[in-house]
Parts: structure tokens; C-alpha cells; sequence
């Protein structure tokens, strides 16, 4: 009897071709919104995610300069050169708990090898810098301590620097010249794209900092210190562990405001994974709303077909359908036209969502949970809206619905 | 398999004027019988022939199906014997547009629950007994009214039931095929099942052994002919 109401349903369906098609219009753009505007949102999540990854865990950056309360570093004049080498290394020495530090100083300076020039930023850094970012040498060797004491000149290049200055050719032995000195190039970083903000993140030389400092910027100072906490767990003890002694270190009275401002990069990347998924949730819930209103008008042309069925009912009824018979038959349409419209509506926004990543460059991630999602609330919404009608049309007296005109 | 009627009303309120569609009928018919309910228009006939057929409920009254009270029947023992008891046929037909004869027919045995392969079978089987054996694929529209008629009468057959009942089977048709659908009535009479109809001709009265002239909502008459009359007198 059940197989007998399905078919019925879709011999119903089927006689009524566009109006069926019409109403499941409205599931299918809800669906397939629900499906791709999620895999949106998923996408932005992901990449973020994927940021904080490349950031490293645990991670503290100590700059130059007072903050701000809103914890945005400003820097009044004279106040960027608080920073020194001897702060890093005394980080590195007398906190408990540090697992490596690594000050960098960074300029922009045009390079020139063979006849190729080309402007890029180049970071004075120490080796450690490898295991706190996710750089990688591709080829050649990454510079070591010594050469950093030694103040040697050799740099390891970025992908985009390696093709704009050598189109093809292997970097490395070949000389480049950063404004003025020659450096030797001992290392390519494996390419790592862009970033999350949109900026090439292959297109950096790196040098030992002493060496920056002394050939290139000459500078004493350091831009930014970066510090890995051994553990999340000792990360705010480090933390104020590192704020206490560079105010000893800076020598600042007790009532003096911090010269330096020290920030916990993985708490703000949070935040912003927070805020994230909150993007992805308002993304869903607008998505819900067209599929509320789809699911409004399956309830609408239900009732329209049930009145203008009214006299077939009462044929039905005459003939020996229960209750249940025409309950099912109607209810079986309804969901036939949610369950229908919402596989459309999923091949669509998967479609859709894949679209939006090749035409926008966005990133997006179909969630195998937001499919099943959308398609669990497409057939609750046939349910939901067409046992209203359903009911309606089962209850009709048969002489009544007979009499119908 | 009986039917009695005791003291049913079937009052209509229609504002400030209430209508008495019945005012009280009395009736019992036998299994087998061939009755003719004739009467005026708006006496009450339709009304009675709808309650009968288990579509519409008395005011007041009863009504016992082979014995069983209809008023304490639940709606899944009323569609069993709107499926399985009788078979009801309308002046107007109300056969599914869309779907051919042969579908139209099968349909009480879907509610019976009778696999495709059988419901395909009796169908087929119904259709051939009422003449209809080469329109089985024709959709309503695609057959004239004697033939929609006599589909009608093949869905109201399939499921073998014990009572027909017709109002005004023939009101639609033209003589020749009012004669072909009594003639069917008749055969089906002669397999000893209860026929019931309702008309206005006499000529299709005569048919029926039985005559009940109904008129104001009540039993004017109940006749039973005696000698050789009805069917026996008219088939030829
Ligand atoms: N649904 C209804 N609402 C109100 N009054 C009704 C309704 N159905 C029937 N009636 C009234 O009941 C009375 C009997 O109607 P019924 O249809 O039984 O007559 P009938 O004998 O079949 O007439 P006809 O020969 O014209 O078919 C009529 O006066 C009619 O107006
Ligand atoms: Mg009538």
C-alpha cells in the first residue's frame, strides 16, 4: 500500500509537470544556498585555520613601542629602537619555559642579479626562524648560527624572487646584489602562496640578522622578536614573564607605560576563528530562510492541489481509501517534492560552491555535514508543510468532496 | 447480506430554513433484490441512495449494513465497505480523467490491496463483462457516456460486491444506451446481487421487481410486481 500511495504521488506530479517543477524551484535554491553559502563560510574558516597553522603554535610576538588599549602597537617617535639583540637573547636565556626565539629586522631593497632587478622584502632572521614558521628549504641549505656570528654573506630566496631574478636557472652559488653588497645564495624556500591576507608570501629574501643590520640597515635594533612557548599551558606566564623583564631590561619606573608591546598571536588568531564560524553560521541562516520560504510555498500549491483535487478525493473515498491512503498520497507528494528539489538543490550547491572558488578565487569547502543537513531539512520540511494539507484532504467527507464543484 | 433502515432523517440547515431531505424512512431489502426508487426531483432520493451507500450519514436514525450498525462503524470500516460491500455508481460517472479505463476500474482494488498483476487481470476481466474489452487504454474523454457509464458500472463490479447501488445511471444517456446499461444491471442482478437505482423513467422502474416511490422525504409506496416482470420481462 505504501509503494501504491508513491506511485499515485508521482503519477500527481507528473500531471502537473510545471507547477511541480515550480514549487521545487523553491527547495532547490534554498538547498543549494544553504549548501554552498555553509561551503563558503567553511572555506573562510579553513583559511584561517590554515594561517594560524602557518603562524606556528604558541606563538608571542614582542614589538617596538607602547599599545594601545585595543592592543594595536603605536609607535610614538624614537620608540621603535627599544628593541635589541641582547632582549632576545636575554629571552632566550633567563625565561623558563621559551622554546625559541628568533628576532628579525626587515627592509626593502631592490636586488639585482645578472641583468634581472627586482624590489622585495628582505628579513634579517636567525636559523630558528624554520622551526617557529612554516618555511622550508626546497633546494641548497637554510644559513646556520655561525654564519649569522660571522655575519656572512648569503641569503636564502623565495620562490617569486628565484623566477623574477633567475627565470629557470639554478639560484644557488649565484650572486645577488641587495642594494649595495653581494650576497651569496645558499638556499631556495619551498613556495608557500599566499598568504591569508592576499600577499605573496614567496616573494622574501632571508639573511642572518646580524648580517642585516651591519651590510644592510644598519641598525642596532630589531623590528619584531618572535617566541615559541614550549606548551599553551605556559603561555600567559611566558608571556608576563617576558613584559617583566624587558621593563627591568628598558629600565622603565613602576608607573612608566611598557615601551614594547608583546601579543599573543595564537589568542587573536582564535578570535578571528571564532568570528569565522559565526560568518559561516549567519551564512547558514540566511541560506535556512529561502528554504523556510521553499518550504511555505510547498505548503501553499499542497493546498491549492488539494482543493482543486477535491472531487478525486471524494472519487477515492467512494471507491474505499482510508484515511492513511490519502494522507499518504498527499503527504508522499509533498516529499517528493522537497526530497527531489532538495538533491537538486545539493548538486547545485556543491556545483555552485565549486564555481565560486574557480571564478572568485575563493576557498571554499563542501561539509559533507551541511549536505546532509540541507537534505535531512528538505524532507522535514516536505513533512512539516504538507501535513497540513494532507490532513486536510484526508478528513474531506466523501459526500461532501463528491458535491464539490 | 441486508439492508434496513429504520426511522432515518437527514435534516439540512440552511440558515433560517431547515430542510427535511428525509423525514423518516422505513425500509429492509434482501439480499438479491432489484429495487426502483422513483420519486420527484428533490424528494429525497440522492439523499437516501448516499447514505445507503455508506457516503453520507443520517441525521437520525439507523442504518445496519448486513446487520452491523453504519453510525458505530470508525472511517477504516466505512471505506471497507465502500471498498469491498458495495459498488456505487453516478449519474455523472466521476471517473479519474487521467487515467484510462482499465486504471479507473482497477482503482477499488488498489484499496483492497490486490496485487498489480491480479488488479490488472479483474480489471480487464471487469471491463470485457460490460462490452468494454477493446477501450481498456481510452481515457473518459476519449469514450462516449454510455461507455464512460458502463466503465463506471465495471469499477463499481470489480471488487465483487453484494449491493450495487446507481442513482440515475441511465440520466445522462440516450434509450439505446440506457437498454445496454440496464441489461448489464439486470445480468448483475442475475448473479444475486442486490442492484438499488434511482430514476425518473418508468420505463427503467419496470426493470425492478421492486418499485419505492419516495416524495417529500418519505415513503410514498413500496410495491413489489408480481408474475413475469422486471428483467425476465425486458431482456430480450
Ligand atoms: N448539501 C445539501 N445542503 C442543503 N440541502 C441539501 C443538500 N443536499 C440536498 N439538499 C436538499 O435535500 C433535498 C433532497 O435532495 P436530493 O438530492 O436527495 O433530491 P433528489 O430526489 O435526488 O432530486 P433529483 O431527482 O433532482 O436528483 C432537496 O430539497 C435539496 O435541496
Ligand atoms: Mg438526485
Amino acid at each position: 500500500m505504501f509503494w501504491e500511495s508513491v506511485l499515485i504521488a508521482f503519477e500527481g506530479l507528473r500531471a502537473n509537470k510545471l507547477r511541480s517543477a515550480l514549487t521545487m524551484l523553491g527547495i532547490i535554491i534554498g538547498v543549494g544556498a544553504v549548501v554552498s553559502l555553509v561551503s563558503l563560510g567553511m572555506g573562510v574558516q579553513q583559511k584561517v585555520q590554515k594561517s594560524i597553522a602557518s603562524l606556528g603554535s604558541n606563538l608571542i610576538v614582542v614589538m617596538p613601542g607602547a599599545s594601545k588599549a585595543a592592543g594595536v602597537a603605536h609607535s610614538a617617535a624614537g620608540s621603535n629602537i627599544t628593541l635589541t639583540n641582547q632582549d632576545a637573547k636575554a629571552i632566550a636565556k633567563e625565561i623558563s619555559g621559551v622554546a625559541h626565539v628568533v628576532p628579525s629586522v626587515s627592509g626593502t631593497f631592490q636586488v639585482i642579479a645578472g641583468g634581472q632587478n627586482w624590489n622585495t622584502s628582505v628579513q634579517g632572521t636567525t636559523t630558528e626562524i624554520l622551526y617557529i614558521r612554516d618555511y622550508k628549504v626546497g633546494s641548497g641549505t637554510f644559513f646556520t648560527n655561525s654564519d649569522d656570528e660571522s655575519r656572512a654573506r648569503v641569503a636564502v630566496i623565495g620562490q617569486t624572487v628565484a623566477t623574477n631574478l633567475f627565470s629557470g636557472s639554478d639560484p644557488i652559488g649565484q650572486t645577488i646584489r641587495i642594494g649595495k653588497a653581494p650576497f651569496r645564495v645558499i638556499g631556495v624556500l619551498e613556495s608557500k602562496g599566499q598568504s591569508s591576507m592576499g600577499q605573496d608570501q614567496d616573494d622574501i629574501i632571508l639573511v642572518p640578522i646580524t648580517t642585516a643590520q651591519d651590510r644592510l640597515i644598519g641598525q642596532t635594533y630589531v623590528n619584531n622578536i618572535n617566541i615559541q612557548a614550549e606548551s599553551e599551558q605556559v603561555l600567559d606566564k611566558v608571556q608576563e614573564d617576558i613584559t617583566s623583564l624587558l621593563r627591568t631590561r628598558h629600565h622603565l619606573a613602576a608607573k612608566a607605560d611598557d615601551d614594547f608591546t608583546v601579543r599573543n598571536l595564537t589568542a587573536i588568531m582564535e578570535t578571528m576563528k571564532e568570528s569565522t564560524s559565526a560568518l559561516t553560521l549567519f551564512l547558514g541562516g540566511v541560506a535556512a530562510i529561502s528554504l523556510l520560504v521553499g518550504g511555505i510555498g510547498i505548503m501553499n500549491i499542497m493546498l491549492v492541489s488539494v482543493t482543486e483535487r477535491t472531487r478525486e478525493i471524494g472519487i477515492r473515498k467512494a471507491l474505499g481509501a482510508t484515511f492513511r491512503n490519502i494522507l499518504l498520497q498527499f503527504l508522499i507528494e509533498a516529499i517528493v517534492v522537497s526530497v527531489t528539489g532538495g538533491l537538486i538543490g545539493i548538486l547545485l550547491g556543491v556545483g555552485g560552491s565549486y564555481a565560486i572558488s574557480k571564478v572568485a578565487s575563493m576557498e571554499t569547502v563542501v561539509s559533507s555535514a551541511a549536505i546532509i543537513g540541507a537534505f535531512g531539512v528538505s524532507v522535514f520540511i516536505g513533512l512539516f508543510f504538507g501535513i497540513y494539507p494532507a490532513r486536510k484532504a484526508a478528513l474531506l467527507d466523501p459526500i461532501d468532496a463528491l458535491r464539490y464543484e | 447480506m441486508t439492508i434496513a433502515l429504520t426511522d432515518v432523517t437527514k435534516i439540512y440547515q440552511m440558515g433560517d430554513t431547515t430542510v427535511h431531505a428525509l423525514a423518516g424512512v422505513t425500509l429492509s431489502i434482501n439480499e438479491g433484490e432489484f429495487v426502483a426508487i422513483i420519486g420527484p426531483s428533490g424528494s429525497g432520493k440522492s439523499t437516501l441512495m448516499n447514505i445507503l451507500g455508506c457516503l453520507d450519514w443520517p441525521t437520525s436514525g439507523s442504518y445496519r449494513l448486513a446487520g452491523q450498525e453504519v453510525a458505530s462503524m470508525n472511517d477504516d470500516q466505512l471505506a471497507l465497505a465502500r471498498n469491498k460491500r458495495i459498488g456505487f455508481v453516478f449519474q455523472n460517472f466521476n471517473l479519474l480523467p487521467r487515467m484510462s479505463s482499465l486504471q479507473n476500474v482497477a482503482l477499488p482494488l488498489v484499496y483492497a490491496g490486490v496485487s498489480k498483476q491480479e488488479r490488472q487481470k479483474r480489471a480487464a476481466a471487469a471491463l470485457a463483462s460490460v462490452g468494454l474489452g477493446e477501450r481498456m487504454e481510452h481515457r473518459p474523454n476519449e469514450l462516449s457516456g454510455g461507455q464512460r457509464q458502463r466503465v463506471a458500472i465495471a469499477r463499481a463490479l470489480v471488487g465483487d460486491p453484494a449491493i450495487i447501488i446507481a442513482d440515475e445511471p441511465t440520466g445522462n444517456l440516450d434509450t439505446k444506451s440506457s437498454i445496454e446499461i440496464m441489461d448489464i444491471f439486470c445480468h448483475l442482478n442475475g448473479q444475486g446481487r442486490m442492484v438499488i437505482l434511482v430514476t425518473h423513467e418508468p420505463d427503467i422502474a419496470d426493470y425492478a421487481r421492486r418499485v419505492i416511490h419516495v416524495r417529500d422525504g418519505l415513503i410514498l409506496n413500496d410495491e413489489v410486481k408480481q408474475g413475469v416482470t422486471g428483467c425476465s420481462g425486458k431482456v430480450s
